[in-house]
């Protein structure tokens, strides 16, 4: 069995980096009723004999005596983590394995990056090969951050290339969470721009997310509780409302419900890999399959039921309507429809009590209505896990390699280009040790090759198919 | 003889597993229909064949578990302890800690050098408790990473260790829509290799038998076991013992060198079809009955039409009038085709096998015309019922059954390498263009070689 470390970088990454340690160690508490640390437990937690306090050696099998995660907690503000810390989950977390500072980044990142890239390298490097030792066979790091701040974006693809220097044979999943149309940080596209050029270069896998789409989710969730059409029990510390009992109005955005989300969609991809299934889809085989080329390596994701992000009680459905659902475009957690664009590659990983006929049978029906590229016109990779998430019977996480991730990309571009154009709080980044113009220059032009790649593949979309002539061998 | 199985990745552990058990529930069960003498007999042979006997109370099978990452292994293990008629010796079993990622060349390349000490130091000694060792029966899939680039890389080394013993391998052909995006350049590699190093490749097509689980077997929601006990059942039918021609009045003792010398007689046409009729849910069984002319006429035209199972076969197939040329495309309308044979083995199981007539088989006509007819077909007989069925035929088959499928995956791997896509991901770990191309036209001779029977 490998092992994951999660980095979490950043205000957003540490919040969501917190709802996800919270719902592991839910999910593990619920499937392992005898309190032995097993394999499955061992790919996000070690466990850890306290008793000589939290320094303590880590025990392998037998009993859990304290479960420690595999984590980095990465912040220049210590808001967020000290929350974590003074938290329930604050045994969780060896009191070692954080970097904080006081100042924050202020949005910018050319300081996220380059500054305290700069004077963190040494203390990053070292507690990553800590957490790496700790590892029997360490098979993937989880980078949680968003692009749009300073920290996050700026210090978090800082790790990213760090990771690929001292760990390249380790892969790097990287949740990226992008700014809305409306974000309030106005230097946000230079954020998201910059830190676009390391995803390309340095991730295996990027999975977006947009807030907006999980926003919308989450009240999708909220109405289809008040419509009754959920039934009526709310359980207590609903994953909907982070207070207990009643749903309320949503005039703040909801960020502990929308975290929640992310947090599920690393469980959930996981899953195959942590426990037994009769397809097992392993984090190497999703890269594999859903990476043709390699800067194409951005996977829009989307989790189905929807009931299953919240605690509700739930009338049993039709299993087929999650199929369905997973290609629509609400249920997807960035702003795009996969259905009217080119897929490259599309990835079902189903839990609980589905057969191979069921995914058979689901694939076989909505094929006809998907696009895939001509040379992978049945571009599936299925993976089957036994053990479906808490209080459920099954679920569903597609991952699509499509060229619906181009529009994200091009506004990211278009948002850029009306502040660079303009000159707009450049000074502030080149006054960055280190950070000078040809970064900027390098990043848009970056950004534009990647959607180029994308334009070249949907210009192929619809068109004649001519298969290439076979070889031709002497009788 | 006995047979050494080799179980590669997921798939070869979890069929390896039905396989064992259904061996064993066939010898265990009572519905024999034949003498005590016969049963006991039977058994010896099934016995000797698949499982050996250690110091243990139950039989503990003659095979060598191979993954990459440990649940499936630790997971077959445990269900086999379990059933309490069989299980496995816990250290014949191989496994790492992170699997193969789907990708051939980390299981050919990588894999396969490092570990192949360990993994042969096992086979070495399950082949030294054999008395006589009959084979190799290696089970895997040709999709993923480990059973179908490890499994090519084993079949090497077994062919390098074991030079004079026969070596068969068992392949899993993955469903048509999709189990792994680059399951047909996995295809292709693994094929290729394998035809270097096999004598004979069986094949099973996933979308076939998940078929007979819906139409023959009423199964309302096919799980994998479900698919992976038919595959069990007609494996077990080939390789329980039978009475064949050399083997005179006892148990045929060299199963797998008979099945390659009847079916294999040139080394370019290695692929084995396998088809087996009656199927159905096992509540049925009591209640139908069938005549062994009647099985015999269908499993002729199954092979003549090339149909997968007992239902909607294409009556209208013909074989060919002796003298003209059976090719494919007619000029005027479209005439069905006719699947020509190399050699075919017919085994028979059950009540009153002694009195068949099997001549419809050795009919010229169904062979190609570089064969001579008495050579090309065989038959295997015994009175003893196989798995609860009364009467059960099986039909083993060289012939044009696998070019279709053959064609088609060659066809849409080379479609994507055209392209280019995820070929980065295989010379990662050492597998480059070229040796993509020589699999291709490896293959492409395959297909031709078929093609112009």
């Amino acid at each position: 069995m490998t092992q994951a470390v999660v980095v979490q970088v950043g205000q957003c990454g540490n919040q969501v980096g917190r709802r996800f340690w919270d719902l592991a160690l839910r999910e593990h508490a619920a499937v392992n009723k005898k309190g032995i640390y097993d394999e499955a437990l061992s790919s996000f937690f070690r466990n850890v004999d306290t008793r000589s306090g939290d320094d303590g050696p880590d025990i392998y099998e037998g009993k859990i005596c304290s479960l420690k995660a595999r984590a980095l907690l990465i912040d220049m503000e210590e808001g967020v983590v000290n929350e974590i810390l003074q938290g329930p989950l604050r045994d969780v977390f060896d009191s070692k394995q954080l970097i904080t500072d006081v100042s924050g980044s202020g949005n910018n990142w050319a300081v996220g990056h380059k500054l305290y890239g700069c004077q963190y390298r040494e203390n990053i490097v070292e507690k990553l090969r800590k957490a790496a030792e700790h590892c029997d066979c360490l098979q993937c790091f989880f980078i949680i951050h968003s692009m749009g701040g300073g920290t996050g974006s700026g210090l978090g693809t800082f790790v990213l290339k760090l990771l690929e220097d001292e760990f390249p044979e380790v892969y790097r999943f990287v949740t990226s969470v992008y700014p809305s149309g409306e974000d309030d940080v106005i230097t946000s596209p230079y954020n998201s721009v910059l830190a676009m050029k390391e995803l390309n270069e340095h991730a295996d896998c990027v999975l977006p997310i947009e807030n907006e789409s999980l926003f919308d989710i989450v009240n999708k969730i909220h109405q289809m509780i008040s419509s009754g059409k959920l039934g009526s029990t709310l359980k207590q510390n609903s994953l909907v409302t982070s207070s207990a009992g009643s749903t309320r109005t949503v005039q703040e955005k909801p960020f502990d419900a929308m975290n929640n989300i992310v947090a599920n969609l690393l469980l959930n991809l996981t899953s195959s890999a942590r426990f037994e299934g009769s397809l097992n889809m392993d984090l190497n085989e999703i890269s594999m399959n859903l990476v043709p080329f390699p800067r194409l390596h951005y996977l829009v994701s989307s989790l189905t039921p929807l009931y299953t992000l919240a605690d509700v009680n739930v009338p049993s459905r039709r299993l087929d309507q999650m199929f369905s659902d997973a290609f629509s475009r609400d249920h997807q957690l960035i702003q795009a429809d996969p259905k009217h664009s080119l897929y490259l590659a599309c990835a079902l990983l189903v839990r609980g009590n589905v057969q191979v006929s069921d995914l058979r049978r689901n694939i076989e029906r909505l094929k006809p209505s998907l696009h895939f590229v001509s040379w992978n016109q049945e571009g599936w990779k299925t993976g089957l896990c036994s053990v479906p998430p808490v209080g459920h019977s099954h679920s569903l996480l597609a991952l699509a390699n499509n060229t619906c991730v181009k529009p994200t990309f091009i506004q990211l571009k278009d948002s850029f280009m009306k502040l660079y154009k303009k000159k707009a709080h450049l000074h502030h980044y080149l006054h960055v040790d280190g950070m000078e113009q040809s970064c900027f220059s390098e990043a848009i032009s970056s950004l534009s090759d990647l959607i180029e790649e994308y334009n070249e593949l949907d210009a192929t979309k619809g068109g004649p198919r001519t298969e290439p002539s076979r070889l031709k061998i002497a009788v | 003889m006995s047979i050494v199985t080799v179980q590669l990745g997921q798939c070869g552990n979890q069929i390896g597993h039905e396989v064992f058990s259904a061996v064993c529930s066939d010898v265990h069960g009572t519905h024999g229909l034949c003498s005590r003498k016969e049963n006991d007999s039977y058994h010896e042979a099934c016995k000797e064949r698949f499982f050996c006997e250690e110091e243990s109370e139950v039989p503990v099978a003659r095979a060598v578990l191979v993954d990459m990452e440990p649940k499936v292994i630790s997971q077959t293990l445990s269900m086999a302890a379990r059933s309490g008629s069989w299980r496995y010796n816990d250290r014949s079993q191989f496994c790492q800690k992170q699997g193969s990622g789907n990708n051939w060349a980390n299981g050919y390349s990588v894999h396969g050098p490092r570990h192949k000490e360990a993994i042969m130091n096992l086979v070495q000694k399950e082949a030294e408790k054999c008395d006589r060792l009959g084979g190799f029966f290696t089970i895997m899939s040709m999709a993923g990473g480990t059973g179908s680039g490890l499994g090519a890389f084993v079949t090497q080394c077994l062919r390098d260790a074991f030079p004079t013993s026969f070596i068969l391998n068992h392949v899993i052909w993955p469903y048509g829509t999709g189990e792994v995006i680059v399951q047909n350049y996995n295809s292709v590699l693994t094929l290729s290799h394998l035809y270097q190093s096999s004598d004979a490749l069986l094949v099973h097509e996933n979308d076939v038998v998940h078929q007979i689980c819906a139409q023959r077997m009423n199964i309302k929601q096919i799980s994998f076991r479900d698919v992976n006990r038919v595959i069990a059942h007609q494996l077990g039918s080939v390789f329980q013992p039978a009475y064949t021609a050399a083997g005179g009045s006892c148990y045929s003792r060299n199963p797998l060198g008979e099945l390659m010398e009847t079916l294999v007689p040139h080394p370019e046409f290695k692929m084995l079809g396998l088809r087996n009729i009656p199927q159905m849910p096992e509540n049925s069984l009591a209640y139908s009955t069938f005549s062994w002319p009647g099985l015999i006429k269908h499993l002729r035209q199954m092979l003549i039409a090339n149909a997968k199972m007992e239902e909607g076969i294409d009556w209208q197939v013909r074989p060919p009038r002796l003298g003209t040329s059976c090719s494919s495309s007619h000029p005027t309308n479209k005439l069905p085709q006719f699947n020509t044979s190399i050699a075919n083995l017919v085994i028979l199981r059950g009540k009153d096998t002694h009195s068949t007539d099997l001549g419809s088989f050795q009919d010229p006509s169904l062979y190609t015309s570089w064969i001579n007819p008495q050579d090309a077909f065989n038959a295997w007989k015994t009175p003893r019922a196989f798995n609860k069925y009364e009467k059960s035929a099986s039909l083993v088959s060289n012939s044009q059954f696998l070019l279709k499928p053959l064609d088609n995956v060659v066809g849409k791997a080379w479609n994507m390498f055209a392209s280019k896509a995820y070929i980065h991901q295989y010379t990662k770990f050492g597998i480059e263009e070229e040796d993509f191309l020589d699999s291709f036209t490896a293959l492409e001779q395959v297909i031709s070689s078929y093609t112009s029977l």
